[in-house]
């Protein structure tokens, strides 16, 4: 498949699509003309396909600065007539809630929909939180899909519902439904308008105390609507009914179970909701008639257990209600068939013939994630530990930052003390600066920076903190597979864009310590980072250095290095450096060409300078 | 149908998520259901890949522990790990040239032998089919024709559910025009390495 044929594939045809690409599709199906995102896994392919359509499709693409940017964008859209449609990780979405809960209130007129990739047992994200509560706390509806079918499916039923109620609709998604292929087949693409119309309305646009009372109390009254639209609808389906234990699921969750039930033929009915929030009650009391006890099965918290306890609390129904609470099932990390498989048997209190499962007694050596070779990011942090060795600073705290570069609390580097989101590194380093008088050395990427790293710098200027702030700028937002970001000469549509400068950012906040340097200099790094840790103030340090990934894709690298017979196995390399390249076979150092990227930092740091350039030169 | 269950696990950039789109695509174009889960982001850095695929009827793209029908492993160690996807009654197919984690010196184990790897999935297998794809996709004319060795293995399986001219034409859609020549022929090989 190639990837324009989400854009150009004709209806009824089937595409093998990821749900994210999935999405794409349903979006594209459902007549959206803007779309907006900051790049974050689970939820990045859908920003990388609009990224490539966008223009071929006539609509506008960008990758915002942030979340809540993104948000704004689509929400002002929407309000102008438009459908809009913001994607994003389920931490974005707490970065994009401030506005998110003004824009429930205000309410849309062109279709918005929110969609919110969460990351149940947490492959590529620093919390597992279930972003369904988001749709309580802002008072909007939300749809959980299970497959890239009913992805693609429901937008178009998402942007009708928005219309209809004038309100933003949330898609709560998980990373095994995006990143889950499937069949999908096509309906046609609608072309709608891309030019909209703002009509002012202030009191219904502009949250002043006295306005806003009345939209929320007009909030309320359209979730009331809403309630009786989720019970009527036809998303929320009953699957299989041979039983008296009635399960109820969403999402992801639905998969294990019919996989299970169908496989074990277990006596279970089971009803699934994909229209959860307002929580279909009437549905599930009418379900839950016929069933003699309930489990409901969903990831990560029990959010629609809660709602099913609340529901029977009302109507005094007492009827046995497992999941979560009960310890039927884990409270945390994602499902799978197995998982759910216990839980039904627990509450049936059955056996099931198991197929015996196969294990080793042999004990494995972990392969962690490690950063590329030749990643400029393992030569900044071999020169920062070496500098304060070399100084003997003690205690040093490491605030870090979210990218490929949080994999510098790896062994040997062990650079990376605190974190807690998105531009935290600085915020921390103003903390620790007035809590301790620990030496503090700050990183940060390029994307992330601009995504929020600017009000917390202002914040150290201005209250005088004294940091070193390394901001590793590899010109792309690395982790999630190469996108750009406001740093670069190029838009998320491909487009020649004004290029936003770090460096005179950080001039514009009279920073007086300010230097740039290449990281894979190892001499010139080295002697900065020391100016920079006697300094007193906020010390920042620009290391500009493309991505090895990004860089290889648009260059092979024409030499490599190799290791000559003076070299005399103190294994420095290995243990400071780490490159992947590098290895001990026998206790002799070795290079494979096939992944060494030629940056030339062992070169520089090998004591005995037995590294030497194989093939052509290196640049500097 | 009871689905086909294919787990294939190896390292980042051994080509596994191409590899697993090629079959998937070549079911769907055979009209028959597919699912398939893939993971991205973090967790592929020089890290573990693996992809699930299911082909026949099945709604989650998650094979439970011990129901994989062939455990497709690009990597030895790969292999060991994914055990528990396994049963007596499934195939597996090895790639043996180890890739050793990057931090391997200081890790707590070492690297198993690959004779005891090879003797352990045997025994707990129906039955292991342990071949050299590095060398023979170097023969065919390039290293990363390896994930092409190890889908011409995987066809070569009794039971396997996709036809050969079906997953050629995926092949084709599905990689560069420029090095197709070299990834039928590691195709062809890998199948011929696992029939014999
Ligand atoms: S993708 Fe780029 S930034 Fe990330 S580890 Fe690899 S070289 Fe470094
Ligand atoms: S030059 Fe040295 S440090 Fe750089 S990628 Fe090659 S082996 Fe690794």
């Amino acid at each position: 498949m190639n990837i324009k044929d989400v854009l150009t594939a004709p209806k009824n045809e089937v595409l093998f699509l990821l749900g994210n690409e999935a999405a794409v599709r349903g979006a594209l199906e459902a007549g959206v003309s803007v779309t907006s995102t900051y790049p974050g896994t689970p939820s990045s392919e859908i920003g990388d396909v609009f990224s490539k359509v966008a223009k071929d499709a006539d609509i506008y693409f960008e990758f915002s600065t942030n979340e809540k940017v993104a948000l704004e964008v689509a929400a002002a859209a929407a309000v102008s007539g438009l459908r809009s449609f913001t994607f994003m990780k389920h931490v974005g979405l707490n970065v994009a809630s401030d506005s998110l809960m003004t824009t429930a209130y205000s309410g849309v007129n062109g279709g918005m929909v929110v969609l919110s990739a969460d990351d149940p047992s947490m492959f590529s994200s620093q919390n597992e939180q279930d972003n369904r509560h988001y749709a309580q706390l802002a008072s909007i509806p939300l749809l959980e899909p299970s497959n890239p079918q009913e992805i693609k499916d429901i937008m178009n039923y998402c942007y009708q519902l928005s219309e209809e109620f004038q309100i933003p609709v949330l898609i709560r998604t998980t990373t095994r439904v995006s990143h889950m292929r499937g069949v999908v087949k096509l309906d046609s693409i609608f072309k709608s308008k891309n030019i909209g119309f703002f009509y002012k309305d202030p009191e219904r646009f502009v949250p002043v105390p006295e306005a806003a009372r009345k939209m929320h109390k007009k909030l309320m009254e359209k979730m009331n609507k809403l309630q009786e639209r989720a019970n009527e609808s036809t998303l929320n389906q009953i699957f299989h009914k041979n039983g008296s234990l009635g399960v109820i699921t969403s999402g992801g969750a639905f998969n294990y179970v019919m996989d299970v039930v169908e496989e074990n033929n277990l006596p279970v009915n089971v009803l699934k909701l994909t229209f959860t929030h307002p929580f279909p009650e009437e549905t599930v009391l009418e379900f839950i008639n016929d069933v003699e006890e309930i489990l409901v099965v969903e990831e990560v918290d029990p959010v629609m257990e809660n709602a099913v306890l609340a529901v029977l609390g009302k109507q005094g129904v007492k009827k046995g209600i497992h999941g979560k609470l009960d310890g039927s099932l884990p409270l945390i990390y994602e499902y799978n068939p197995g998982i759910v498989l216990n839980g039904i048997k627990k509450v049936l209190n059955i056996k099931t013939i198991e197929k015996e499962i196969q294990e080793t007694s042999i004990p494995l050596p972990e392969r962690p994630p490690t950063l590329c070779p030749g990643c400029p990011h393992r030569a900044i942090y071999y020169s920062v530990k070496k500098v304060i060795s070399d100084l003997d600073l003690e205690n040093v705290i490491f605030p870090t930052d979210i990218g490929c570069y949080t994999l510098g609390i790896e062994s040997p580097y062990k650079a990376g003390d605190y974190l807690l989101s998105m531009g935290s590194s600085i915020g921390t380093s103003c903390g620790f600066s007035k809590a301790t008088r620990q030496c503090i050395v700050s990183f940060i990427g390029d994307s992330t920076f601009f995504h929020a790293g600017i009000p917390p710098l202002i914040n150290a200027v201005h209250n005088k903190d004294r940091f070193v702030l390394i901001i590793l700028d590899n010109r792309t937002t690395a982790m999630t597979g190469g996108q750009p970001h406001p740093g670069l000469p190029v838009d998320g549509m491909g487009e020649e864009a004004p290029e936003i400068s770090i460096e005179k950012i950080v001039e514009a906040m009279g920073i007086k310590f300010l230097r740039n340097i290449n990281p894979l200099n190892l001499k010139q790094s080295q002697l900065i980072l020391r100016e920079a840790l006697e300094y007193h103030g906020v010390a920042v340090i620009i290391s500009k250095y493309p991505c090895m990934l990004i860089k290889s894709k648009v260059k092979k690298n024409n030499f490599v290095v190799e290791v000559k017979d003076d070299c005399i196995n103190c294994a420095t390399c290995i243990k400071d450096l780490s490159c992947p390249a590098i290895y001990a076979e026998n206790d002799t150092i070795r290079i494979d060409p096939k992944l060494c990227r030629g940056c030339s930092v062992c070169i520089q740091l090998c004591p005995e300078k037995a590294i030497k350039v194989k093939k052509r030169n290196i640049n500097y | 149908m009871k689905p086909f269950n294919i787990y294939i696990s190896g390292v980042g950039g051994q080509g596994i998520i191409k590899t697993s789109i090629v079959m998937g695509e070549a079911a769907m174009k055979m009209g028959k259901p597919v699912v398939m889960s893939e993971v991205h982001g973090m967790a592929q850095r020089g890290g573990v890949v693996s992809t699930e695929l299911k082909i026949g009827s099945s709604r989650s793209p998650i094979i439970q522990n011990g129901h994989a029908d062939l455990l497709l492993a690009f990597e030895p160690l790969e292999a060991l790990r994914a055990i528990h996807k396994i049963n007596r009654n499934s195939y597996v197919i090895i790639n043996t040239s180890p890739i050793m984690p990057f931090n391997i010196s200081e890790s707590k184990y070492s690297y198993p032998d690959i004779s005891i790897i090879l003797e352990e999935l045997n025994s707990k297998s129906k039955k292991l089919y342990a071949i050299d794809g590095v060398k023979i996709a170097k023969k065919a004319g390039h290293i990363l024709s390896l994930n092409m060795v190890m889908l011409g293995g995987a066809s070569a399986v009794p039971g396997f559910p996709l036809d050969e001219k079906i997953l050629i034409e995926s092949i084709k859609d599905n990689l560069p025009q420029k090095s197709l020549i070299t990834n039928l022929k590691a195709f062809k090989e890998g199948f011929i390495s696992v029939s014999e």
